[in-house]
């Protein structure tokens, strides 16, 4: 019987963020234009794209793997920041699932652990910079208390997702201090980091995603 | 030529522009411009960079690959490639200016540097306020105490002190253990050095500190007396 979270799962986050990205493409190149280099919408559907590609290509066995197939495919398609940021991330939380087919709530939570302190290893950015780690530190956070409070692999993501969400909406009044919106100081106050935006919807995906843990494998 | 340079930009443009400029004084180095994604947008290709650096590592031999990037995500890509990297020790970032920092990586790997003195040239470029020269005014020297090793050298080239000659100055010191002043500015600085705006028949004087000091006034004298190849 499975308890936790299988490949089934990681698929379909996977294809779900690809829906999101779509989705949310003009709002994220929105969001970009203010602050940025208005890439960031486009750049996200055409890595996620990508990684669909690789997921029809080579059906991956684990959670894990479909994660670093996904890392790959993110930081070579991507372009801009996000690429090597989201691809280190998706690769570390690869790597802390290892080969497990089966993944609870503890090892879920120290995947998202992995995968923040990879963002914040590759991108130098700390809480409050207005950047994707404001959106991932609350999510690590929240994941940490729903386990430590015995809650399982679906609560673990429902908070993360939650806090995420709320996270982004903090960057609003934030004046950037990472990344291209830093060039624009004081300027860059009063507009949603995209990075951080792009990340709760990521992290909602993983969550709608574990909603049909059982997927059809059995 | 034991040291590969390449660029990890934004821009094929920027990538191919900052390469062209940097051969102009380096003929014999191999370079390897990376810029754009793969469909010709604005960004950077992870595995375009990790391309770069294996055939750099390969063709360039020896000593390894030394990086110049941009803007902040060419960094993180370069370090991401850096990861996955064969021989990731050999790959060296170099934190510096992207124009300036591969010329001076260039000369000083045309001069024959290894990998770790081609990164300290292109780090030792520095941008700040041209210093105002005064040649009467004394050396910029205060707190090292007696310099061990110095020496006047009379411009024998038409031209005198200008880019080229300040790129193989500055490439040279840098890949050397000493700390050099010329005419009292930063032996290791191009800006610096071409700020000293010294003519044919002007004189340059040299300060060397530390291990390498007699090496570094050797270096620079012969330098000059060859009139920076330029005779």
């Amino acid at each position: 019987m499975t308890v936790g979270l299988g490949v089934e799962w990681a698929v379909e986050w996977l294809t779900l963020s690809a829906r999101l990205m779509a989705e949310h493409r003009e709002e994220l190149i929105a969001l970009d234009r203010a602050i940025g280099d208005s890439d960031h919408g486009e750049n996200m559907d055409r890595g996620f794209q990508a990684v669909m590609e690789k997921l029809a290509q080579t059906p991956p066995e684990t959670p894990g793997a479909a994660l670093k197939l996904a890392a790959m495919a993110l930081m070579s398609k991507v372009g801009g920041a996000a690429g090597p940021l989201y691809g280190t991330a998706y690769l570390r939380a690869a790597t802390a699932l290892g080969e497990n087919a089966d993944i609870d709530a503890a090892a879920l939570a120290g995947a998202l652990t992995a995968a923040r302190d990879g963002i914040v290893a590759r991108g130098k950015a700390e809480l409050g910079d207005k950047t994707m780690v404001d959106a991932w530190s609350p999510a690590v956070e929240a994941a940490d208390e729903v386990l430590v409070a015995g809650g399982d692999a679906v609560a673990v993501l429902a908070a993360a997702a939650e806090a995420a969400e709320v996270g982004a909406v903090t960057t609003d009044p934030l004046v950037a201090r990472k990344g291209r919106a830093s060039y624009l100081g004081e300027r860059s106050a009063g507009h949603r980091d995209p990075g951080a935006a792009s990340s709760a919807l990521l992290l909602r995906a993983a969550a709608t995603a574990a909603g049909f843990p059982e997927g059809s494998a059995e | 030529m034991t040291v590969g340079l390449v660029v990890v930009s934004h821009s094929r443009k920027i990538a191919e522009g900052a390469v062209e400029l940097a051969a102009q004084m380096a003929p014999d180095v191999r370079f390897y411009a990376v810029g754009g994604t793969d469909d010709g947008r604005i960004g950077t290709d992870l595995e375009k960079t990790i391309t770069a650096f294996e055939a750099g590592l390969a063709e360039a031999s020896g000593d390894g690959v030394v990086v110049l990037t941009d803007l902040g995500s060419a960094v993180m890509t370069a370090e991401s490639a850096v990861e996955f990297s064969s021989e990731p020790e050999k790959v060296l970032l170099a934190d510096a200016p992207l124009v300036e920092g591969l010329v001076a990586a260039a000369v000083a790997t045309q001069g024959g540097a290894l990998a770790a003195a081609v990164k300290a040239a292109a780090e030792a470029v520095r941008f700040g306020p041209e210093p105002v020269f005064d040649a009467e005014a004394p050396s910029q020297s205060e707190g090292r105490g007696q310099p061990a090793e110095s020496g006047e050298f009379e411009l024998v080239n038409p031209m005198g002190m200008h880019a080229r000659p300040a790129a193989k100055i500055a490439g040279g010191l840098a890949g050397m253990d000493v700390e050099a002043t010329v005419n009292g500015v930063d032996g290791t600085s191009i800006m610096e050095l071409m700020s000293l705006a010294v003519g044919k028949g002007g004189k340059l004087r040299v300060e060397a500190w530390g291990t390498d000091s007699s090496k570094a006034l050797e270096y620079v004298r012969r330098l000059v007396e060859q009139g920076f190849g330029e005779i």
